[in-house]
């Protein structure tokens, strides 16, 4: 196959960056796009040149470090498929394929393809796990989770934090990340003791790091490459609705 | 060098609890005072920099990741091995003791192994408490699954990313530390060298891989949860950033390495295809408790697989292993795989692979319930393949998975250099030649959870620590030493690429270091690989600068230590003169077709210390001794 890549090349934060283009030729349907950027990138430091910058390790959609906007689209024009996971047959032969860093005001661009996006960690830290300490957990068998409960908690838990959703939303908002912990958490058991105080702490982190509202375009969902969907932003909304009446009450009304 | 075993002798059940009880403690308000540096944020390193948090500890933990949650654990597919007799099925500590120090063809520590075993129950209890959703039964209880090298059902999972899962409650444990203030993530810093003040370990040199500044982080003890370093094979499962740096730059200032030789070969993995594949995909061993193994008889047969009929497949584990079938473990299996092939039966292109068939499985219990098991597995295949697993068998081949070979340790976790700790696949400590899968799991949060944080009280209580600061002598002296190194990788403007270099060290390693080794191929390959190195050092070209993100440089570098860890594997091998576990050298096999290990001589492990300046690397060896399962034939027949 050949194909023209389109990469956004930015050397540093302070850089302003622009498009160069690259043509590339004898690349197999069945190679990734990464793959793809492996090539010029060698060809590239053969002649010399900075290779272009981006984010991936597991190469097998589980990491989450890899993450391009891929002809507007983050992840690419296939859904449930990091960019990692994303073959050339995707593309028609000769075409030019555009690739851009996940840039939101959230996520500053570090270099070429890279970006930032630390801020989703912070909102982990505010309280996006179970206070347990080591050694002190009871036994594991002592309370039964049912087999659906399970299930829907790991189809929440799935979420990889590779911030497709924030970089496809309208808005920046990151509620399908938020929304799949809380989901994930408040489903079980373990999760219940603080999970008033979690609804408030994340999304008022979310708030702090500068992400926007949520106003439902869906586009979170169509680029999750794990199948997320929107029902972790109803999740959202009821759990913190529901924490905060419950405020609201106990200070008297 | 003194190798001092610091397991305390007498009943194996309770040396853990007994040595324990002799450990000094640090006070809760002495702890503060205490520096750690943990370099890592996989399941060890995640699970250590969060447990020594919560002691009070305070705590710096380097990750070369963006973020802790994209450490290679995440990648761990099929489950976690614990021994709590779920299944009703005869499981239990001394069970799985035995099945790992069998499983690992006796090259491991009965002491070491017999505590893994005991911990593991509670590794289990703590992941669920942290909101790890493991599956169920309809009943609510927690849902096992086999795995190979045990005949029970042990195995806990979260459909096929357990390590996922676990990785996320060891992240989100860490979390809490760092919103607590005892714990700070470093983030985007590449450990690049260890101070060494007095013969302890003080401190490491890392690179902010953002702003390429060196950075010193001095500490009381350093604790390495660096991973292995089978991408010394170009070709491997492991992530594409996954390296051996860490654990080579302390073997440089003098910790020593045990057992470099043994690498495992995952049976199981998606075939190389072409020649700008990254890297290869694993496919979970936990498929082979439904999946089917199979070549056709007739070498040469071209035929599509479901035009195959029944007599005319082999199902050549079960055929070979009637007792474990498709369940032996992987270095059993890898080898099974690699004589067929040998023989022409192979199948797909080139002919190195073979099918793992699902067919009779979906006719036994339904598509739907595999989907349920492993329906993340079968979209991967699918993303990778273009092929439904349920329509065409998957096709897979043996590719360097894990390595158990690493930093020596002594019982509490202690490398050679006093203060420097090394966990999970970063030491050599539990699994001997060979490690049985959903083992991996269970070693990394052994060590991090429960382990690691009793340990290393004991050596801060006992230790008296003259200050060290990053102005000393031999911080500067480290500092001084890798900025020296990445101006002579910068200045080279060879001809060649890092990766040019590293799949040359790749296809060395995989021809004479592989699934099988022999004298002569292991003594061509230290040759070769110490030519190859001295070409990268005059030919290799990196671009950019050093102060400013450079992923060409970052890789150049580590390359440069996988071309001195490679030859170091080599010589293992090649001085290792029996067959054990993953280590198969041809000459020294029974007569139908397994590893001849030779006791007398090689029962022990082989510890390696760089020799001085221009002279090979020395041998050294600790003794292992057998009293609870005496040393005797692996059977999986």
């Amino acid at each position: 196959m050949k194909i023209t890549l389109r990469v956004w090349r930015q050397h540093d934060a302070a850089d302003a960056g622009g498009f160069r283009r690259y043509e590339l030729g004898d690349l197999s349907a069945d190679t990734t796009l990464l793959e793809a950027l492996d090539v010029l990138n060698e060809g590239l430091v053969e002649r010399g040149e900075p290779p272009v910058a981006f984010d991936s390790d597991c190469r097998e959609g589980i990491c989450g470090a890899c993450g391009v906007v891929v002809d507007g689209r983050p992840h690419g024009p296939m859904p449930g498929t990091t960019t990692c996971l994303l073959p050339l047959r995707a593309f028609r032969d000769g075409s030019t394929v555009t690739l851009e860093p996940f840039g939101t005001g959230v996520f500053p661009v570090v270099c070429d393809l890279v970006v930032d996006r630390s801020a989703l960690d912070r909102v982990v830290q505010a309280g996006g796990y179970v206070s347990v300490r080591t050694g002190s957990a009871p036994d594991a068998g002592a309370v039964p989770v049912a087999r659906q409960t399970a299930e829907r908690a790991l189809d929440a838990a799935v979420c990889i934090g590779c911030g497709a959703c924030v970089a496809a939303c309208p808005n920046g908002a990151a509620s399908l990340f938020v929304g799949a912990k809380l989901a994930h958490l408040a489903e079980l058991p373990q999760g219940q003791p603080e999970r008033a105080r979690r609804a408030q702490a994340l999304v008022a982190a979310a708030d702090r790091e500068g992400f926007g509202a949520c106003t439902l375009h869906g586009q979170c969902q169509a680029a999750c490459p794990k199948h997320i969907d929107l029902g972790v932003i109803a999740r959202l909304n009821r759990e913190y609705l529901a924490t905060s009446l419950a405020r609201w009450w106990h200070r008297g009304g | 060098m003194i190798l001092r075993d610091t397991a305390p002798t007498g009943p194996l059940a309770t040396r853990w609890q007994r040595h324990r009880n002799d450990l000094a403690l640090v006070g809760p308000t002495r702890r503060r005072r205490f520096e750690i540096v943990v370099v890592g944020a996989g399941l060890a390193g995640a699970s250590a920099a969060a447990t020594l948090g919560e002691l009070g500890y305070r705590v710096r933990c380097l990750t070369f990741h963006d973020s802790p949650r994209r450490a290679h654990s995440v990648a761990a597919q099929g489950g976690i091995n614990a021994a709590r007799d779920a299944a009703n099925d005869g499981d239990s500590i001394e069970r799985l003791f035995h099945d790992t120090l069998e499983g690992g063809d006796f090259r491991a520590r009965e002491s070491n192994v017999y505590r893994l075993a005991e911990l593991s129950a509670r590794i289990i209890d703590q992941a669920v408490a942290q909101g790890v959703p493991f599956a169920r039964e309809y009943g609510g209880q927690l849902a096992t699954r086999s795995f190979g090298g045990a005949l029970v059902s042990r195995t806990f999972y979260a459909r096929g990313q357990t390590g996922q899962q676990l990785l996320l409650g060891a992240y989100q444990a860490l979390a809490k530390e760092v919103a607590g203030g005892n714990v700070t993530v470093l983030a985007r810093r590449e450990m690049l060298d260890l101070v060494v003040v007095d013969g302890r370990a003080r401190g490491v040199i890392a690179r902010d891989l953002v702003s390429g500044a060196l950075e010193t982080h001095m500490a009381d003890a350093v604790v390495l949860a660096t991973g292995g370093y089978a991408n010394a094979y170009f070709l491997s499962t492991n992530a594409k950033a996954s390296n051996a740096t860490a654990i080579w730059r302390a073997y440089r200032r003098g910790a020593a390495l045990a057992n470099p030789a043994f690498v495992q070969f995952h049976p199981t993995c998606l075939p190389a295809a072409g020649t700008q594949q990254a890297k290869l995909t694993l496919m979970s061993e936990s498929l082979r408790n439904d999946a089917r193994l199979w070549v056709p008889t007739r070498p040469g047969d071209g035929r599509r697989p479901e035009a195959i009929p029944a007599a005319e497949r082999d199902y050549f584990l079960e055929r070979r292993y009637p007792r474990y079938g498709n369940l032996v473990p992987r270095d059993l299996g890898s080898r099974a795989v690699k004589t067929v092939c040998d023989e022409g039966r192979g199948v797909g292109p080139g002919g190195r692979a073979v099918y793992l068939d699902l067919a009779d499985a979906a006719a036994r219990v339904g598509a739907d319930v595999l989907r349920e098991r492993y329906g993340n597995l079968f979209e991967l295949y699918e993303h990778v393949t273009g092929d439904d697993p349920l329509q065409v068998p998957m096709r897979v081949a043996p590719a360097a998975h894990y390595t158990m070979g690493g930093l020596w340790v002594d019982y509490d976790l202690m490398t050679t250099i006093p203060g420097l700790f090394a966990i999970g696949e970063a030491n050599f400590s539990d699994q001997g030649a060979n490690r049985l899968g959903a083992s991996a799991l269970m070693q990394g949060l052994a060590d991090g959870y429960f382990i690691l944080p009793s340990t290393l009280a004991g050596y801060l209580a006992g230790a008296s620590l003259a200050s060290a600061s990053e102005d000393g002598q031999e911080a500067r002296a480290a500092r001084a030493d890798v900025r020296a190194r990445i101006e002579v990788l910068l200045a080279l403007s060879g001809r060649r690429t890092a990766s040019d270099f590293h799949r040359a060290l790749g296809r060395v390693l995989w021809d004479a270091c592989g699934l099988e080794r022999h004298h002569d191929g292991l003594a061509k390959a230290i040759a070769e690989i110490a030519a190859l190195r001295e070409a990268f050092w005059q030919d290799v070209t990196v671009p950019g600068g050093p102060g400013e993100l450079n992923q060409e440089l970052e890789h150049a570098g580590r390359v440069a230590d996988f071309l001195e860890l490679g030859e170091l594997m080599c010589r293992d091998a090649l001085a290792r003169d029996e067959s054990c576990g993953c280590h198969f050298r041809i000459e020294h096999q029974t007569p139908d077709g397994e590893a001849q290990r030779d006791d007398d001589a090689f029962a022990h492990v082989a510890v390696w210390t760089p020799g001085a300046p221009g002279r090979d690397p020395r041998r050294l060896v600790e003794p292992l001794a057998f009293a609870a399962l005496p040393l005797q034939d692996r059977s999986y027949r």
